[in-house]
C-alpha cells in the first residue's frame, strides 16, 4: 500500500508540528484570532494538535469596534462552544480620542486600531509568541515571510534581515521584550483553506456565504451598510446578492457579487476566480508596498 | 534577473492561469512604459528588491494544475545569497536550475546544482533558457547538456537530470511544447513537473518519532506528540525510548477523529505507550531493530550563514530534531570550493561558505546520516548570545568516540538489569573505586572537580548469559580503557 499523504494532510501535519513546537518552546504563546476562515482553520488545527487536551494558549482578538456584527456574534458563540479562553483587546484611548476610518483615512486608522492595539495587547499579556493565520499566497510581502517571524522589542519586522529557516528546525530564541509571530498556515492557499473547511466541516462566519445584503455600490465596489458609513452624493443602499471573500473592518471590506451559498459552491467559484483574494481589502492598496510597510511596523 | 528566473516563474504562473486579473492589471500598469507584459514583475516581493531588481530572500509561490499542487521556493541565485538558496532547497523535492543558453554552464549553475544535491534534492530540471536568443539551435542545447552532465558526474550520489530547452519570455516549452524546437521530443517544463515521480522519499531508516510535546490533560491520559521523521508505526509495535533505552510498546495512536490503525511519516501524531516510561521533549521513539546512531561527536557538512565566521573557538547551541543543547565545532576539516567541489584547507568558514566539520555536542544525540533521513540528519547552529541562526548542517556520520584523553571516571548505565548494576557497584567498591549510583544516570564529581568521564552503555543481557559474567565483562572493559586500575 502506498503511504502518501494528500496535499491537505501534508499541510495539516506541517501546521500541527508548528503549533506544538511553539507550545513547547515559548513561555507565553497566544493565538491571534481574527474570526475569519483562516482563524477558524487555525483553531481546528490547534484542537487537533493537543487532543484530547485543550490547546495550551488563549485566543486574542484585536477588536477595532468596526467589525461586522455577525463576526462578533460568531466569535462569542464559537469560543464558548469550544471552551477557548478569549481575550478581546481594543484601543479604547484612540477611539475615545475620535479615531475612525472615515476621518483618519485607512492607513492611520489601521495603525492605531490594529497595529498599536496588537502591540499593546502583546505587551500587556507578556506574550513571547503569537500565532497568526496569514498565508504566503495572500500578498507579495507575505510570500517572503518566515514561519517564525522575528519581531524586535518594538514589535517591528526587518524583512532584509530574517533568520534563515531550514527543514522543520525553527529558531525560537528571543530576548526579553522580543517576540515571534508564527504562521502555521504559511503554505496554505485560499483554495486549500476552503477545501479543508469542507473536508473537516469547520464552522465559519455566515458572511462568507452569498445572500441578498444591503450594500452601497461605489464604482465596482460593494460596501456593506454598517457603522454609519458616510454616503457620497447620489448614493443609496441596494439589496445585492453577494458574499465576503475575506473579512476585516466593514468600511474597508468590500463584498463580491456571488451566488455561492455553500462551501462547495464557494470552492467551485474559486476554481473559476480570476481576481485575487485581498483585492477587496482597501488597506492593501492604500499606498505602494503598503502591506510590507504595515508589517514592518508590527501589523500582521 | 539576468538568467530570467523571475520571467520563468511568472510564465509558469501566468500560463497555468494562476495569476489574477487585478494582479495582471497591476503589472500592465507598471510595464506600460516599455510595452509587452513583463511577467517578472509578478514575483516581485520586497521594496528593496524592486528598487534593485534582484531577489534577496526566498519567496514562496503557490500554483496548482488539475494534476498537482506546487509550492515554488523562489530563491536568489547570486553567490552572496547561498544561504537563502540552501534554505529554499532544504524542504524541496525538486530543483529547477536555470541556464542562460547564450552563456552556457557558468560557475553559478554548478553552484546551484551542487547546493541542491547537498541539501538532498533528488530531481534536477535543467531549464536551458533564452533559446530564442540562440535561434533555437539544437547544438547549443546539446553542448550545455554535456557540460552539465560532466559536472554533476563529479558529485557523489548524483540526482536525476531532465534537460529542457525553453524560452520563458516567449513561452516555449514552459507550459506547452514548442513548435520552434522540433528536434526536442521531451516534455515541457510544467509537464515534467506534473509527472515526475516524487514517490515519498524511500524511508531508508526505520521508525523515528522525535518527541515534541507530552499531552497530559488528566491522570488517565499521557500522549507522546510529534511528527514522524521516518517509518511506520502501529498499535502493538515495540519501540525504544532514546536516550534512556527503555523498551515498551505502542498502545494506541490517538487523533481527534478516532484511533488510527497505522501512522507513517510525515504525519503528526499522538502516541500512547503501554507503560508509564519516562519520556519527555527531546527524546526519540525508535524501532528496536533499526536504531539511529548515538553520537557525541559527528562529521557534518556545514553551510555557514552568519557575518561572524565559524571557528572552532565559539560555543554554539545545536538544534537537532526537538532538542537544543550546547555544542562546539571541534575541527574544520576543510572548506568545499563550490565551483570545483575541491577541498581547501581552512581554519574558519565565512558567510555563505560550505565546509566539512567535526561537531561535538554536550551530550550524545541520536542521528542518521542526512542522505538517509533529512529530519534526523539535519541540524542548525544558533548563536547563544545574539540568538541568530548561524549555520545549517547535514550529518554524514557519527564519529568514533574519542578516548585519547585518559578518563578516570566512568558514567555507566546498565539497561534492564538492576542485579548487574548492584553487583558491579559492589565489585568496584571492593576494588577501591568510589561509586555513585543515581537512579537513571551515574555522575561523578570528585574532590578535584568534575573528572573526565567516559559514557559507556552496556546491555547486560546481551553482554553475557549470567550476571556474574556480565560484571566481569564490564570490569574488563573499564580496566582495558584505563579508567580503573585492577588492585
Amino acid at each position: 500500500m502506498a503511504r502518501i499523504l494528500t496535499h491537505l494532510q501534508a499541510l495539516e501535519a506541517e501546521s500541527i508540528h508548528i503549533l506544538r513546537e511553539v507550545a513547547a518552546e515559548f513561555q507565553r504563546p497566544v493565538m491571534l484570532y481574527s474570526i475569519g476562515k483562516d482563524s477558524s482553520v487555525m483553531v481546528r488545527l490547534a484542537q487537533k494538535a493537543f487532543y484530547p487536551g485543550p490547546f495550551p494558549f488563549p485566543l486574542l482578538h484585536i477588536d477595532t469596534s468596526y467589525k461586522f456584527r455577525e463576526m462578533v456574534e460568531f466569535r462569542d458563540r464559537f469560543c464558548a462552544e469550544i471552551g477557548a479562553r478569549l481575550i478581546v483587546h481594543t484601543n479604547r484611548q484612540a477611539l475615545a480620542e475620535g479615531a475612525n476610518p472615515f476621518r483618519l483615512g485607512t492607513q492611520k486608522c489601521c495603525g492605531l486600531l490594529k497595529t498599536r492595539a496588537l502591540l499593546d495587547a502583546m505587551a500587556a499579556g507578556g506574550y513571547d509568541a503569537a500565532f497568526g493565520g496569514a498565508r504566503r499566497d495572500e500578498e507579495k510581502s507575505r510570500a517572503k515571510e518566515r514561519v517564525y517571524s522575528f519581531r524586535d522589542s518594538f514589535g517591528q519586522w526587518d524583512p532584509k534581515n530574517q533568520r534563515p529557516e531550514l527543514w522543520n528546525l525553527f529558531n525560537s530564541r528571543v530576548d526579553k521584550g522580543e517576540s515571534i509571530r508564527v504562521f502555521p498556515l504559511s503554505n496554505w492557499t485560499e483554495l486549500d483553506v476552503w477545501e479543508y473547511i469542507q473536508l473537516e466541516n469547520i464552522p465559519v462566519v455566515p458572511l462568507y456565504f452569498a445572500r441578498p445584503r444591503p450594500m452601497v455600490v461605489r464604482g465596482e465596489m460593494l460596501i456593506p451598510v454598517e457603522h454609519d458609513i458616510p454616503l457620497l452624493p447620489g448614493e443609496k443602499t441596494e439589496l445585492v446578492m453577494c458574499r465576503m471573500r475575506s473579512l476585516g473592518c466593514t468600511p474597508c471590506t468590500g463584498a463580491i457579487r456571488s451566488e455561492a451559498d455553500t462551501v462547495a459552491k464557494i470552492i467551485a467559484e474559486m476554481r473559476e476566480f480570476r481576481r485575487s483574494e485581498r483585492e477587496n481589502r482597501v488597506i492593501d492598496h492604500d499606498q505602494e508596498g503598503s502591506m510590507e510597510l504595515k508589517k514592518r511596523e508590527g501589523y500582521f | 534577473m539576468d538568467d530570467g528566473k523571475s520571467t520563468l516563474i511568472g510564465r509558469l504562473l501566468y500560463d497555468s492561469q494562476t495569476v489574477y486579473e487585478d494582479q495582471l492589471a497591476g503589472i500592465r500598469k507598471a510595464t506600460k512604459a516599455h510595452g509587452g507584459l513583463d511577467l517578472s514583475l509578478l514575483t516581485d516581493g520586497l521594496r528593496a528588491e524592486r528598487e534593485q531588481g534582484i531577489t534577496i530572500d526566498v519567496a514562496y509561490r503557490y500554483f496548482s494544475t488539475p494534476r498537482r499542487k506546487f509550492i515554488i521556493a523562489d530563491t536568489p541565485g547570486h553567490e552572496q545569497y547561498t544561504r537563502n538558496m540552501a534554505t529554499g532547497a532544504s524542504t524541496a523535492e525538486l530543483a529547477i536550475v536555470l541556464i542562460d543558453a547564450r552563456h552556457g554552464v557558468l560557475a553559478q549553475s554548478r553552484r546551484h546544482a551542487f547546493i541542491a544535491t547537498l541539501l538532498g534534492i533528488r530531481h534536477l530540471a535543467i531549464a536551458v533558457n533564452k533559446m530564442d536568443l540562440v535561434e533555437y539551435r539544437e547544438e547549443v542545447f546539446t553542448a550545455i547538456c554535456e557540460d552539465f552532465r560532466a559536472f554533476v558526474g563529479q558529485i557523489g550520489n548524483p540526482p536525476d537530470l531532465q534537460f529542457i530547452p525553453v524560452s520563458a519570455l516567449c513561452g516555449d516549452n514552459v507550459v506547452t511544447r514548442s513548435k520552434r524546437m522540433p528536434w526536442y521530443s521531451g516534455p515541457a517544463l510544467l509537464e515534467y513537473l506534473e509527472t515526475v515521480s516524487i514517490a515519498p522519499e524511500k524511508h531508508e531508516v526505520g521508525f523515528r518519532l522525535p518527541v515534541q510535546y507530552v499531552i497530559r490533560p488528566n491522570q488517565d491520559f499521557r500522549g507522546i506528540a510529534g511528527q514522524l521523521a521516518s517509518g511506520v508505526i502501529r498499535p502493538g509495535d515495540p519501540v525504544v525510548v532514546l536516550p534512556s533505552g527503555r523498551e515498551t510498546r505502542v498502545r494506541s495512536i490517538v487523533t481527534r477523529e478516532g484511533e488510527l490503525a497505522e501512522a507513517f511519516a510525515p504525519m503528526s501524531v499522538t502516541v500512547c505507550l503501554d507503560e508509564e516510561v519516562d519520556v519527555s521533549r527531546g527524546d526519540m521513539l525508535v524501532s528496536p531493530q533499526d536504531r539511529p546512531e548515538r553520537a557525541l561527536r559527528f562529521e557534518a557538512t556545514l553551510v555557514w550563514m552568519n557575518e561572524k565566521a565559524a571557528s572552532a573557538v565559539r560555543p554554539f547551541l545545536l538544534k537537532h530534531t526537538t532538542q537544543t543543547l550546547p555544542a562546539r565545532i571541534v575541527e574544520i576539516r576543510h572548506r568545499i570550493d563550490i565551483h570545483t567541489l575541491g577541498a581547501q584547507p581552512a581554519d574558519e568558514l565565512r558567510l555563505n561558505e560550505i565546509g566539512a566539520v567535526l561537531v561535538e555536542a554536550q551530550r550524545p544525540i541520536f542521528v542518521d546520516p542526512y542522505r538517509r533521513n533529512r529530519f534526523t540528519g539535519s541540524f542548525i547552529l544558533l548563536d547563544a548570545l545574539t540568538n541568530e541562526t548561524v549555520g545549517a548542517g547535514m550529518i554524514e556520520r557519527a564519529a568514533a568516540e574519542n578516548f585519547d584523553v585518559a578518563a578516570r571516571s566512568a558514567a555507566i548505565s546498565i539497561e534492564n538489569n538492576p542485579e548487574v548494576l548492584w553487583m558491579l557497584a559492589r565489585r568496584l567498591v571492593e576494588n577501591g573505586q568510589r561509586v555513585v549510583v543515581v537512579s537513571n544516570q551515574l555522575l561523578h564529581v570528585g574532590p578535584e572537580g568534575i573528572l573526565p568521564v567516559v559514557e559507556l552503555s552496556f546491555n547486560a543481557d546481551a553482554l553475557a548469559d549470567n550476571s556474574a559474567r556480565a560484571v566481569d565483562r564490564i570490569f574488563q572493559e573499564l580496566t582495558g580503557r584505563g579508567v580503573i586500575a585492577q588492585n
